[in-house]
């Protein structure tokens, strides 16, 4: 197992490696850092002294890949690929445009995130797997029939629906709950409650639809006719045939997400003003902040790595013929 | 049926190019074809080609024909034809000659503003600009203004507006009987023109049928075949009424209100639909090619080429779609503003624009599609019938083209059908992010974004959302429905769990 785990950190090194490339050449080889500084500065009547001092203040002033004035390594490590790209492995961020220490920022912003992320995700997957286990009890009658209509129509609307709706109906129209803001403590709840319960209703349809198949699928194996036929009634062979069994589909989709929800939810955070990560990142494209972009992608890709490591060992967990080595 | 499947659908293209090439000329308007009208021109004349193809080989006909008698599917097909007959007319650009200006040497001179085929169908709704806002089928503007009466002092009320019940003399007490009476009319012509063209499609069936006219009326409403037929024409009859209302009462009110600049709010739902069906359909067919290549190849030669590729599509996965689309964008945003020379036009910069979201989407997009071909291609190149090609010495390449491809499109068929929907809803997200399509152009997200703060506003506007997430959500839903119908039809039991 422990072999296994380090195999795989192994593994992530060289599509971390292909992710920073990646991103190094959209940030600094498609434009330089001379255009970067001209739009921030305004297209207009920008004096080269400014653009230069706006690359020394960012220290993009140095050579993209190799710095020909310095002899030895440091030919290498004075570049902006090693400052700005390569120091991302040690999570060293560097600072956003307007100061700010983007690593200080990320784990004082994480916490708002996962206030919302983790309700949502936990609550959201009760409920999608319960709706999804009443369609399945259900099946072929009209109530799964419209059950599935009304999971195809929910998919349909849009996300920003849902929040606009939400605030407008909840927050506007009812008075009962604030409609944008945050706060520390217990307090925070009143603030969080909207965009948990938006967040869950948003998932609901392409999610119970995602269970229900998943439930379907298992429901016509040779071991739930075996169960039927010792006597079982059918809630317990729902419940203690084909859950447990259906396993196995249902972690591949919600493991992989858990360490995602560290990035919070881009809508939900901006449309409430809650000071996490998803607003951040939102904030950062609106200003153009490079350096935070560049950040929130090297992390978006180690988390997913991560939970893909993680899937892999919750198999085992759940079904003990799986074995990693 | 000819032989060649290709004749008749050539005929059509070289007919339908032909018309686009001279009838510009007729109306004396200069014809414009942006970047992503060249390629919606390429698509449609796939889709032309393709739509032979099938007819033409009865395994392919198969699946379709369930896809055809299933009723969900027929209605949603009845409306995404709706919307793209608008999209295929919004995306004919021309531009205007001026009126009694010419140049030096005689030649005529045309207007910088580009219009398309909807526009001059739409002129009314275009050039009938408020001052600000309107409610829909309002009299007044939204907000009071200060007005000098007759007499000389100054009062503040809500002036009537320019366009909208302009025709009324007493609007408040005549409004209400007006619209009624010009919906029932509109109605009447809707229902007019449906009856006209179910006449002549009950004439067509007869002469092909070879039946009598009375014969063919009792088999389009009584058969049981011909329930999907009856769908159809339901749908139709519902959507041609609708429509005709819509655009009767449009010449006369704002039938969706004005925005904050006066426009007409329809003008700019029915304007958005080429948006999102460019975003739906080109991002999809740019990334096809790739996805279908590198999946195939992957799978087949394995080895090192199946690494290379492996390695390529979970580096790209692994990045959170939405973080990459912003990183991309915003590159492709600084390196179009250093670049003013590349674009003729404002209208040219926001084409390319829509056009590099598309390749973005797609960059981030095909790692699922290549993904699955590539574990389909595995299982297949283990067939006996490719084994059997591979032992009679076939080249490698014709045994992709020929018995690899063929055998794996029903995938890229329902992968790029239940893609469609997802695309259309992420152009709102993206743009309210802003990093979506240029604001100049108009979208539902641009709708949405620039009317969502005014919900805070007494008395609120709450039409331009509306409007937006209704056109929005129509699309998306039929296009689900469709595509539900098509994986259905084509494979049931393909498992699409390493979709997410």
């Amino acid at each position: 197992m422990l072999a296994y785990i380090v195999r795989r950190l192994l593994y992530a090194i060289p599509i971390l490696i292909g992710v920073n490339l990646l991103t190094f050449s959209l940030f600094f080889l498609v434009n330089s850092p001379d255009d970067m500084a001209r739009m921030h500065l305004g297209m207009k009547r920008v004096t080269p002294e400014a653009i230069v001092k706006w690359k020394q203040e960012r220290g993009y002033d140095k050579p993209l890949m190799y710095n020909a004035n310095i002899s030895g390594l440091g030919a290498f490590t004075d570049t902006i690929f090693f400052e700005k790209s390569v120091s991302l492995f040690a999570f060293n961020f560097g600072s956003a445009d307007d100061g700010r220490d983007i690593g200080f920022d990320i784990s004082q912003r994480m916490w708002p995130s996962l206030a919302i992320a983790v309700p949502v995700f936990i609550v959201g997957i009760l409920v999608n797997i319960t709706f999804a286990m009443l369609l399945a009890f259900f099946r072929a009658t009209y109530i799964d029939i419209w059950g599935v209509v009304l999971c195809v129509v929910l998919m349909s609307i849009s996300a920003l629906f849902y929040i606009i709706g939400g605030q407008f109906l909840i927050g506007k129209l009812l008075h009962l709950v604030p409609i944008s803001g945050y706060d520390t403590g217990l307090s925070a709840v009143k603030f969080l409650i909207l965009p948990v319960i938006i967040g869950i209703i948003g998932g609901i349809g392409a999610g119970s639809r995602w269970y229900r198949t998943i439930f379907l699928e298992e429901i016509n194996r040779d071991y739930v006719r075996t169960a039927r036929a010792k006597g079982l009634s059918e809630l317990a062979v729902l419940f203690r045939h084909v859950l447990k069994n259906a396993m196995i589909p249902i972690l591949t989709g919600a493991v992989v997400v858990i360490p995602a929800l560290f990035m919070g939810s881009l809508l939900l955070e901006s449309f409430f003003g809650i000071p996490g990560l998803g607003s951040y990142t939102i904030d950062a494209i609106r200003n153009q902040d490079f350096a935070i972009v560049r950040a929130m992608v090297f992390l978006g890709s180690v988390l997913y790595i991560f939970g893909l490591i993680l899937t892999d060992i919750s198999y085992t967990l759940v079904d003990p013929r799986i074995r990693l080595d | 049926m000819s032989k060649k499947f290709w004749f008749s659908p050539l005929l059509l293209v070289i007919g339908m190019s032909t018309l686009l090439a001279v009838l510009p000329g007729m109306l004396g308007v200069k014809p414009v074809v942006l970047w992503t009208d060249r390629f919606i021109y390429l698509l449609v004349v796939a889709v032309i080609f393709l739509i032979a193809y099938i007819r033409h080989k009865p395994h392919l006909r198969q699946p379709w024909r369930h896809v055809l008698n299933n009723r969900q599917a027929m209605v949603a097909a009845v409306i995404l034809c709706a919307y793209v007959a608008v999209g295929l007319l919004d995306s004919i650009h021309y531009r205007q000659p001026l009126q009694g200006e010419k140049a030096h040497n005689g030649e005529k001179l045309y207007s910088v503003e580009v219009f398309s085929a909807l526009d001059a169908l739409l002129s009314h709704l275009r050039e009938r600009v408020e001052k600000t806002y309107s409610a829909p089928f309002a009299y007044r503007l939204y907000s009071m203004e200060t007005m000098i009466a007759s007499d000389g002092s100054q009062y503040r009320a809500y002036p009537r507006l320019k366009y909208g019940a302009a025709h009324l003399q007493d609007p408040a007490s005549q409004r209400g009987r007006d619209i009624l009476f010009k919906t029932l009319l509109g109605a009447g012509q809707g229902l007019i023109i449906f009856a006209v063209s179910v006449l002549l499609l009950l004439a067509y069936l007869a002469r092909s049928q070879a039946l009598s006219f009375k014969q063919a009326w009792r088999q389009c409403w009584r058969a049981e075949s011909a329930s999907a037929l009856r769908i159809v024409l339901y749908t139709l009859a519902v959507l041609m009424v609708l429509s005709s209302v819509v655009w009767k009462l449009s010449f006369f009110y704002h039938v969706f209100g004005t925005d904050k600049v006066g426009q007409d709010v329809l003008y700019l739902a029915l304007k958005s639909i080429r948006t999102g069906l460019v975003i739906g359909t080109l991002t999809t067919m740019i990334m096809l090619p790739f996805a279908i290549l590198l999946g195939i190849m992957a799978g087949y030669f394995r080895g090192w080429v199946d690494d290379l590729i492996q390695y390529i599509y979970t580096t790209l996965s692994s990045v959170p779609s939405i973080l990459l689309i912003a990183a991309a964008v915003l590159s492709i945003q600084v390196y179009m503003t250093n670049h003013p020379e590349l674009f003729e036009s404002v209208r040219d910069q926001a084409d390319l624009k829509l056009l590099a979201l598309c390749v973005v989407l797609g960059i981030t997009s095909w790692t699922g599609l290549c993904r699955l071909l590539r574990g389909e291609t595995l299982k297949l190149r283990e067939m006996d019938y490719i084994q059997a090609a591979t032992a009679f010495g076939v080249g490698r390449f014709t045994i992709i083209v020929r018995h690899l491809l063929p055998n794996v499109l029903h995938i890229v068929l329902i992968m790029v059908v239940l893609d469609f929907s997802g695309l259309v809803l992420a152009e709102a997200v993206l743009s309210y992010i802003g990093i979506g399509v240029d604001p100049s152009t108009i979208s539902w997200g641009n709708m949405i974004n620039g009317a969502r703060l005014e919900l805070a506003r007494e008395p609120i506007v709450w039409w331009s959302l509306v409007a937006a997430f209704v056109f929005m959500f129509t699309l998306v839903l039929a296009a689900n429905l469709f595509s539900d119908a098509v994986r259905d039809a084509f494979d049931p039991h393909l498992n699409m769990r390493d979709k997410t």
